[in-house]
């Protein structure tokens, strides 16, 4: 097994507050990583760090063993790292087909073949897959905007694998969506994962979808690490109960 | 879309082009000049409609590149050199120099970054006018020929019109090809959702600064068109109040569709010589047609076409639906 991220005591502060307090882990290939911890814990701002859109003020952040600290979102797209938005964040004007080339046109080609090459940049084969695959096939040619919530969360997932990333951060997938909703989709992330060896990090607060999904379960409170375990050793350690899951 | 509805908009468009072919033929010399104006000033607000439309960066700057173009050409042709080198310089020019105005939309928005463009608005026109060993200050540049195509002269206004109809078909497919390419895809998703785009692998940077640099060079386009139109410029035209203008045919077009700037420009163009039988009203009357169309439908003309068709596509997709949960009923 070989680390798809490794963190190393990275540290992010707003003015005096330390959101993310000197955090390290490491992220196995394969692996799906649940990240829990009560609100305001610094799980987003970690995300955030990992993912470029802000800048740690200490520590590094690796993907396949290359330092990627400091790189831009897109940079980092570019090498295989990918996420989902905690808030829905699809482009409502677009189709669903639409939004999924476009979440994968920037890993075809350059510059030059995407402006001369074809209109879909010769995804559309591959974004009707996707479709399939998270059965959004009735859905294709409808602008994104007038899906109901629980859609655009499935194609805000669908469009993180466009690119076909090594390393997806999941900023709370299940967020608002209903429970048949939810099973789909624990049922489609599990299949990627296994078919693509797509690695994985969650954030999630619904417990029942972290417990069943993960591999393992990291806990934070404060900006620090506060536990790290397999979802059975975490559901029994006295202060992740103490801070977050109460008695 | 239905193959039937297809066929009609291809008829559209064919009968659309014949008759700007066909029609003007009889056109006196003002109506011929009128015309290409709206040719002319259709492809500068394409440029903006680009800028400003599809990949949602503010700009009041259009003018002053219609102006760069149009100095470019003025300067060049007066000296003997062909119009089209003259539209090559002012294209390429116009690209830097639109490349150069985008840096500031990196860092500001919506109207931090109007006032960053009409500053520089305001710098190009006092360049133009200050700067006399260049553009001759105001008492402008005269004696601008027209050139010949392909071995035709266009000094009479039917030709002159051809030209610029024929010059804004060229850009037009251009920018159809453009929008329908990933590129307009990444511009719509500038607009749309700058930090999804980001992390999507979209170079957001880039695609701002070509949005900024191809939306100016068809500003630069326009011009080398118009200073051979007019064959006379001087600093006024490309004040202000030109980018204003423009902005003005984009969003009363309809911004952010394909056709809106030809339906602006037109408005803004036409509109104001259809009501000159009412005089002195005329400027009044355009003032305040333009503000009950913008509250009636902020998204421009097109947008209230594009609600009548989303809404019959809305009832037809019910009625669809109604029928076949009424078939799934009553299945044995």
């Amino acid at each position: 097994m070989t680390a798809v991220l490794e963190i190393s005591n990275v540290k992010k502060s707003f003015g005096g507050i330390k959101a993310v307090d000197g955090v390290s882990f490491d992220v196995q290939e394969g692996e799906i990583l649940g990240l829990i911890g009560p609100n305001g814990c610094g799980k987003s701002t970690l995300f955030n760090c990992i993912l470029g859109q802000l800048t740690p003020t200490d520590g590094e952040v690796k993907v396949d063993g290359k330092v990627v600290t400091g790189l831009r979102p897109s940079e980092l797209n570019r090498l295989g790292v990918s996420r989902t938005f905690q808030l829905l964040q699809v482009f409502p004007k677009l189709s669903v087909r639409e939004n999924l080339i476009l979440a994968g046109q920037e890993h075809q080609g350059n510059m030059m073949s995407r402006l001369f090459g074809p209109s879909d940049a010769g995804l559309s084969a591959a974004a009707d897959q996707m479709i399939g695959f998270f059965k959004l096939d009735h859905l294709a040619t409808e602008a994104a905007g007038g899906l109901s919530y629980g859609q655009q969360k499935l194609l805000d997932a669908a469009m993180a694998f466009m690119g076909g990333p090594r390393l997806v951060l999941l900023d709370e997938p299940a967020g608002g969506v209903n429970l048949t909703m939810l099973g789909d989709l624990k049922e489609r992330l599990a299949a990627i994962n296994r078919e693509k060896r797509a690695t994985f990090v969650v954030i999630e607060h619904n417990m029942e979808f972290v417990m069943s999904l993960c591999t393992r379960v990291m806990v934070m409170a404060e900006g620090k690490l506060l536990a790290m375990g397999t979802p059975a050793e975490v559901r029994a350690n006295p202060a992740v109960i103490e801070a977050y899951l109460g008695h | 879309m239905t193959i039937n509805g297809k066929y009609w908009r291809i008829a559209l468009g064919l009968a659309v082009i014949a008759a700007l072919i066909i029609v003007p033929m009889n056109f006196n010399r003002y109506g011929l000049y009128i015309l290409s104006q709206w040719a002319v000033m259709t492809i500068a607000a394409m440029g903006l409609n680009l800028t400003l439309g599809y990949a949602g960066q503010v700009s009041l700057a259009q003018g002053a590149f219609v102006g760069i173009g149009a100095y470019a050409a003025a300067i060049m042709t007066t000296q003997g050199m062909p119009l089209i080198a003259a539209l090559g310089v002012a294209i390429v020019l116009c690209f830097a120099i639109g490349w150069i105005l985008g840096y500031p939309a990196l860092r500001v928005q919506h109207h931090y970054l109007a006032f960053v463009t009409l500053a520089f608005s305001t710098l190009a026109f006092l360049v133009f006018r200050n700067e006399d060993w260049l553009t001759k200050g105001i008492y402008g540049i005269s004696g601008i020929p027209r050139p010949n195509v392909l071995g035709f002269a266009t000094n009479r206004p039917l030709p002159f019109y051809y030209f610029c109809l024929g010059s804004l078909a060229i850009v037009s497919l251009a920018m159809w090809w453009l929008i329908r390419s990933p590129w307009g895809r990444a511009f719509v998703a500038l607009r749309e959702n700058p930090v999804r785009a980001l992390s999507l692998g979209i170079d957001t940077r880039r695609y701002t600064l070509m949005a900024f640099a191809i939306g100016s060079a068809l500003g630069g386009v326009a011009g080398a068109l118009y200073a051979p139109l007019t064959q006379y410029i001087d600093p006024v035209p490309f004040n202000l109040s030109l980018s204003l203008d423009l902005l003005m045919m984009v969003i009363v077009g309809g911004s952010g569709f394909f056709f809106g700037p030809f339906l602006g420009a037109m408005i803004a163009v036409l509109l104001p010589e259809w009501l000159r039988f009412t005089q002195g009203y005329y400027l009044m009357l355009y003032a305040i047609a333009v503000m009950l169309l913008l509250i009636y439908s902020p998204t421009g003309i097109l947008g209230i076409l594009d609600r009548y068709l989303a809404e019959r596509r809305t009832k037809a997709a019910s009625a669809l639906r109604a029928v076949t949960k009424s078939r799934l009923e009553t299945a044995p």
